[in-house]
Parts: C-alpha cells; sequence; structure tokens
C-alpha cells in the first residue's frame, strides 16, 4: 500500500543530496511527510471511488440502516432474547455476547491448567515435570483450528443420540450437548445477591483497614479467613434466612431431546476445550518464566528472615514473578479472544460466524459489517493495552 | 601398624544408579511419591491402549476401508490419499514440478543454516530475488513450454508451505521500513506506522482474510480481478508485516546507541547507516523472533480452509465426510497434527539453538 511513496523518498534523498535544501534535515523530512501524506490520500481515495462505483452497479446500499431490517435466520445460542424477527442489530449483540462468553470461560479455564502446567513443568519429581513439558510441546505446536475440528468433529460429533446418553451425575452428554441440572432461584434469591455483593464491598473494606493498621502497629489481622467469611459465610447465612429459595432443575428425556435444566451445546464446549488446552500451554510457558526470573538470592533471603515457606511464596516470589507474568498473560488473554473467531469455522455463532458470516451474506454490505467486526477486536485490544501501561506503571519497579 | 589408607567404599547403593535417581527424582518425599503413582497409572492405562490402537493394531496400507481388519488405527486412509494431500489437485505427471521446487528450496536452507558453508550471501540473495522467479514458473507454468497449472488445483501440504513462505518472505520488507518509520522522528510517518501495525496486531487473522476476500474486489476497479490465493495472500502480507515489524523494531532496541552514534559520526546518510551498520547487527538478532513468527503464520495457514482454499488440513477435512470412507476422522486430524508438529517443533528447537548461539554479548547488560 505505502511502497511507491517510500521509494520516493529514497530517491529524491539519493539524487539531491548536493543541493543545499536537501542538507537540511527539518525541510527535507518535512518534504517526506508531505509527499507521504499525499500519496496516502491518493490511495485512499482511489479506494473509495472505485468501491463506491462497485457498490452503485451491484446495487448494493451504504450506511448502517440495515441494522434495523428484520434478520429472519435463527441462532443457535443465545444469551439474550432473540428470535428470527429481531433485527441485523441485534444479531451483532448476539454474537458479541458469545463472543464474550466463550472467551471468559476460556480465559478462565486456560489461566487454572496453565499456572497448574507452568509449575508443574518446574517440579523437582521428575514425572511431573517431563508430563508437563510434553503437554506443552505438543499443544503449542499444533494449529488451533486443528484441536477445534479434532474436539468437535471426532470426539463430540461421535457421541450417541439423546436416547443413548451418557449418564453422570445427573448431566446427560450426548450428540446435540452436555444437560446439565441447573439451579433456578425462586422468590427472594435475589437478597442472597445483594449479601453476596455486600460481602464482597466489606472484605475490600476490611482489607483496607486491616493494610493500614499493619502498616502502623504491624499486627496481623487473618484478613483471608474473614474474607472468606464475608464473601461466602454472609450470602449463606441470608439464605438459610430466606428459606433456602432455590430449586434445582433436572433434564428430562421428552420425545427425541431433553427438556429443562442447562446445555452447553457441543459447538460451544468443542472451542472452549480447545481453546483452554492450546491458550494453557502458552500460559505455562509464561508462568515458568516468571517464576524462573526471581533471582535466587530472594529465597535465600527469605529463608534467612526465616519465613515460613507459604508466607515467602505469598510474600517474596509471588509479588516479583508476577510483575513479569501479567504483560504477558494479558496478550494472551487477548489472543485467546481474538482466536474465538475460529468458532465461525464449527458454527458456533460467535461475532465472526453469525455477523460478519450470515449476516454479511444476507445483506452484502461487507464495508459496514467487516468495519464494525473489526472495530470490536480493536477497542479489545485497545482496552488492554491501556490497562497494561496502568499496570506496567503501577507495578514497575521503583529504583533509588 | 597399617600405614595404607583403605580403599574407598562405594556410595550406598540407594544414592546410586536407577534406585538412587528414582528416589531422588519420584520418591523424594511422600506427597511425591503419590504424585508419581498417580500420574504413573494414568499413563500406563492411557498410553497403552493408544500405542495399541495406533501401532499394533493398526493397518497401514489398502485402498478401501476393508482393508482395515485389525481393529486399530486404519492408516490405510492416510496412505492411500498420500499424494492428494502432499499435492492437491495438482495434476498427477505434474507433480515432479513441485518436488523440485521444494527441493531447491529445502538445499538452500539446508546450506544456509549449517555452520560454516561457504557463499552464504550469494545463496541468500539466490533465495530472496531469483529462486521466487524459478518458483513462480515451475509452480504456475506458462513459460518454458511448461503446462499452466490454474492456482484452484494447488493444495494440500504444498500450498500451506507456499502460503507460509510467501507470506513471511513478501512480508519482510514491509516490516523493516514500518519498523524504521516507528522508530522515526518524522511525526507523520511515525503515526502512519504505529496506526498501521496497531492495527493488524488487535484484529483476528480470520477477519482479515475475511476482508480479502470480500472487500478486496470492491477495492479495485472491476476489469482486475484476483483469484482466490492471491487475495488470502494479500491478506497474510498485510497482517504478516505488522507482527514482523515488531520484531524488528525489538531487534532495533537491541543495537546500543553507540553503533547509530557512530555511523552519524561517520557523517553516513539515514539509509546507508541503516543498511550497513544497523540492520546487519539488528537481522542477525532477529532470526530467532523471525521463526517464531514463522511458526505462528504456518500454523495460521490453516485458516485460509475458512475462505475455501484447500490446505493440508482442509483436504483432510474434505477426505473426512468421503462417504467411502467414513468415521477415520481421528486418524486424518492425527496426520495432520503429526505434520505440523514436526515443522513447527523442529523450527522452535532451531531458533532455541540460534537464541543460544547468538549472545554475542548485545544483550548482557
Amino acid at each position: 500500500m505505502s511502497t511507491p511513496d517510500r521509494s520516493n523518498k529514497e530517491n529524491s534523498a539519493t539524487q539531491s543530496s548536493s543541493g543545499s535544501f536537501w542538507n537540511d534535515p527539518d525541510k527535507r523530512s518535512l518534504v517526506f511527510q508531505v509527499l507521504l501524506v499525499l500519496g496516502l490520500a491518493a490511495v485512499f481515495l482511489y479506494i473509495i471511488n472505485n468501491t463506491l462505483t462497485n457498490l452503485e452497479q451491484r446495487g448494493i446500499t451504504t450506511g448502517f440502516a440495515f441494522l434495523d431490517v428484520e434478520a429472519g435466520f435463527g441462532i443457535l445460542q443465545s444469551l439474550i432474547p432473540y428470535t428470527e424477527t429481531d433485527s441485523y442489530g441485534r444479531t451483532f449483540l448476539v454474537g458479541l455476547l458469545n463472543t464474550i462468553l466463550v472467551s471468559v470461560l476460556g480465559i478462565i479455564a486456560a489461566t487454572f491448567l496453565g499456572f497448574f502446567l507452568g509449575v508443574g513443568r518446574l517440579s523437582k519429581n521428575w514425572l511431573i515435570s517431563k508430563v508437563c513439558t510434553v503437554y506443552i510441546e505438543i499443544f503449542r505446536n499444533i494449529p488451533l483450528l486443528l484441536q477445534i475440528f479434532f474436539w468437535y468433529y471426532a470426539v463430540l460429533r461421535t457421541l450417541p443420540s439423546p436416547r443413548q446418553s451418557i449418564e453422570f451425575l445427573g448431566s446427560f452428554l450426548n450428540i446435540r450437548g452436555l444437560y446439565m441440572p441447573e439451579l433456578v432461584g425462586t422468590g427472594g434469591f435475589n437478597v442472597v445477591w445483594i449479601a453476596f455483593f455486600a460481602g464482597l464491598v466489606a472484605t475490600w473494606l476490611m482489607k483496607r483497614w486491616a493494610d493500614k493498621r499493619h502498616d502502623d502497629t504491624g499486627q496481623e489481622f487473618p484478613t483471608l479467613y474473614a474474607g472468606l467469611g464475608l464473601i461466602l459465610g454472609l450470602p449463606f447465612i441470608v439464605f438459610l434466612i430466606m428459606g433456602m429459595p432455590l430449586t434445582v432443575e433436572h433434564p428430562e428425556l421428552k420425545g427425541f431431546n431433553f427438556v429443562g435444566g442447562m446445555v452447553l451445546i457441543p459447538e460451544l464446549m468443542a472451542l472452549w476445550f480447545a481453546l483452554t488446552i492450546y491458550t494453557a500451554a502458552f500460559i505455562a510457558e509464561i508462568v515458568r518464566g516468571g517464576i524462573l526470573s526471581v533471582p535466587g538470592g530472594q529465597l535465600e533471603a527469605a529463608s534467612a528472615l526465616g519465613l515460613p515457606r507459604g508466607k515467602t511464596l505469598r510474600f517474596i516470589i509471588l509479588p516479583q514473578a508476577l510483575r513479569v507474568i501479567i504483560p504477558p498473560l494479558t496478550s494472551q488473554y487477548l489472543n485467546l479472544t481474538k482466536n474465538s473467531s475460529l468458532a465461525t469455522a464449527i458454527g458456533y455463532p460467535d461475532l465472526v460466524s453469525v455477523f460478519a458470516g450470515t449476516t454479511l451474506n444476507q445483506t452484502g454490505q461487507a464495508i459496514e459489517v467487516i468495519f464494525m467486526t473489526m472495530a470490536v477486536y480493536l477497542t479489545l485490544s485497545i482496552l488492554t493495552s491501556i490497562f497494561m501501561n496502568w499496570y506496567n506503571s503501577r507495578k514497575a519497579l521503583i529504583e533509588r | 601398624m597399617k600405614y595404607d589408607l583403605e580403599p574407598t567404599l562405594p556410595a550406598p547403593s540407594s544414592t546410586t544408579g536407577v534406585i538412587g535417581w528414582m528416589r531422588r527424582n519420584l520418591f523424594s518425599n511422600a506427597t511425591n511419591s503419590i504424585a508419581t503413582l498417580i500420574i504413573g497409572y494414568f499413563l500406563v492405562t492411557l498410553l497403552g491402549p493408544a500405542l495399541q490402537w495406533a501401532f499394533i493394531d493398526s493397518d497401514w496400507f489398502g485402498d478401501s476401508p476393508a482393508a482395515c481388519t485389525s481393529g486399530g488405527a486404519c492408516w490405510a486412509f492416510i496412505t492411500y490419499r498420500m499424494d492428494q494431500f502432499m499435492y492437491g489437485f495438482y495434476p498427477e505427471t505434474e507433480y515432479w514440478r513441485i518436488n523440485i521446487t521444494f527441493l531447491i528450496f529445502a538445499v538452500a536452507i539446508i546450506w544456509l543454516v549449517t555452520d560454516k558453508t561457504p557463499y552464504k550471501g550469494y545463496v541468500s540473495i539466490f533465495v530472496l530475488f531469483i529462486y521466487p522467479v524459478i518458483a513462480f514458473y515451475l509452480l504456475y507454468g506458462g513459460s518454458f513450454g511448461l503446462e499452466v497449472i490454474e492456482t484452484h488445483k494447488w493444495g494440500g501440504l504444498s500450498l500451506t508451505l507456499v502460503l507460509a513462505i510467501i507470506g513471511i518472505v513478501a512480508a519482510m520488507p514491509f516490516g523493516i521500513l514500518l519498523a524504521l518509520g516507528r522508530r522515526s522522528n518524522m511525526p507523520i510517518v511515525k503515526a502512519f506506522s504505529v496506526i498501521y501495525i496497531e492495527f493488524w496486531r488487535g484484529v483476528p487473522l480470520i477477519t482479515v482474510l475475511f476482508m480479502a476476500s470480500v472487500m478486496l474486489p470492491l477495492f479495485v476497479p472491476e476489469e482486475i480481478t484476483f483469484d482466490k490465493l492471491l487475495r488470502a495472500l494479500i491478506g497474510i502480507i498485510l497482517f504478516q508485516s505488522a507482527y514482523m515489524a515488531e520484531v524488528i523494531r525489538g531487534g532495533l532496541q537491541a543495537i546500543p546507541k553507540g553503533q547509530y552514534e557512530a555511523a552519524d559520526s561517520l557523517g553516513l546518510s539515514y539509509w546507508k547507516s541503516m543498511s550497513f551498520i544497523i540492520l546487519p547487527q539488528a537481522l542477525k538478532m532477529m532470526i530467532p523472533g523471525i521463526v517464531n513468527t514463522f511458526i505462528a503464520l504456518f500454523k495460521d495457514t490453516s485458516l485460509v480452509l475458512i475462505i475455501g482454499l484447500f490446505d493440508i488440513l482442509a483436504i483432510v477435512q474434505a477426505a473426512n465426510s468421503d462417504s467411502a470412507w467414513l468415521g477415520f476422522s481421528t486418524e486424518g486430524y492425527i496426520f495432520v497434527a503429526f505434520v505440523f508438529w514436526v515443522f513447527c517443533f523442529g523450527m522452535s528447537r532451531y531458533s532455541q539453538n540460534l537464541e543460544k548461539r547468538l549472545q554475542t554479548g548485545h544483550n548482557t547488560r
């Protein structure tokens, strides 16, 4: 795109090295930049001009008016109420929420698995460390799309039909997905939620108070247990007081399929497994690098101070390792979110599959649709880099 | 009286040999022993049947599923279609053209990565400038009496390699320019480079491929048409040059400031100091990073199946749904996984070795 302008710059620099005008770096750079702007403007005008002519010839209207038009197609899974009579704008929202759902599930699972593997690879136990190494070296060197296909076509699509479901713990696994019992809150359950959030706020306030007292007097306060008590215990007491407003809804086989309960569709499961397994391999390497980056002297210093093992880990190793781990970890989270767009290959209704797939094909408005899709991912990546800069500036080593 | 030393006793048998090793590494304390036993149990119960399935009870050759009688893996599915998985729909009589193309490439690359081979400079110029022309005429044809093979007939592993190699080589010059632009003092050039790099790095490759296949035809006058492979390549190059630029920027930043100042004090112009002083040093340090981006790109080429190109994964996926050979998708995926794994693991090992060897003192503080 930008080659012509750049080669111009080079030519003009070599041709006129004798003239006095060109020997002034300020003037020279001004000329280059003007040329670059002109070149870019020309390219963009050319593209816009062609696009408008092409669109006119194909009879495609431009603009975002299509977002209000009735979509007329069904979506496999939706977190918000959606029917075929809803608009294209709503399909965007449904797809976006599905992308967020699989990303959040994947991030949580991949973090746990990744930390486990990363620590395991450093284990003194030969067998554990070798198993973790083999896992990492296998799964990060196989394309993610292949892993998604494997889970979807070779594993989940070969499960039995609903009548021969595999049953475990009150759940049913078959070719249509995993049907699980669902906990449904009845009247008064909202109070439990309120208690839960009150517990969170109270824990945060308590932590601040405890830290301040620790700084002032050196006395310690069991923040962890008190916090757990507030966050879990408080809602539980409220739950008992309200008369246990919770029922369990079991999935039941009716006709050809299960009704009731909660269902994980196989597309979601395949995507979730593959994203987790693939990203965990990368997270494991980040965690390992982070832990190895803490100098051995720190450990020796901690044991010289007489800190027990748990406290060494909590106050010495983790804070220093996390400083190294968090920035690449966030970019892995971002990668996972971007990789979730591979959903389109197995038909999980994420943003790319629903909006840049079906909606684009039905409306033909490629420019607007692709623009909106890219804008979503760009926003996410900009938010991530803002977070990373904030974190780095907060956690950067302050040296004297 | 005895004045000679007694011969030293051997170390206790519990600390040497296999037993000692196992005590140190597997059963050093109670928790470790339990963990070892649990993991060992799972490994034995899982790996045993897996090996039995893949090797002992497997059938390797045959031209129909009827040949698979042993009850294990049916590798006949792979061997029967091996040609297709490697060459796609390329005419069988022309396979030699693909073979020669990749043979030349393999020889040149081995020449370049082996220590102490002479004329490395000439070989790299050959690979970067002359080889692409030869490869184009060999693969596509249309000259020297070679029949034209349209790109929709290309496929399999050879297409995967074509996409990955062209993607990385063509992204290189753009990446260098963008990296230099990002470090430039000129505000507009810098802003353009930053926006370009952050834009492409912020979006998933799949939307880039969608864009290349749906929007690119709208951007040019109607007379100009791109074929599918070219569209995918343009998308990949746009995307990859942003990642390349960041790798190169990392290399440029690792060059000590004194090198820039020394070049300036010799009176070298910007382009001369870059091409004779900075880039030769920086590029050497960047090779591991470039290999790593190449691995990522190599894995990502499998995405082209979504816009309808038949790379190795797509062609196996298509073979899986062949009604004569239903039910062998596991074998198919394991085969593709193995091919990708061999390439990616090999390259990552090479880049790790290189990283160790290239520690010439720049990175130490």
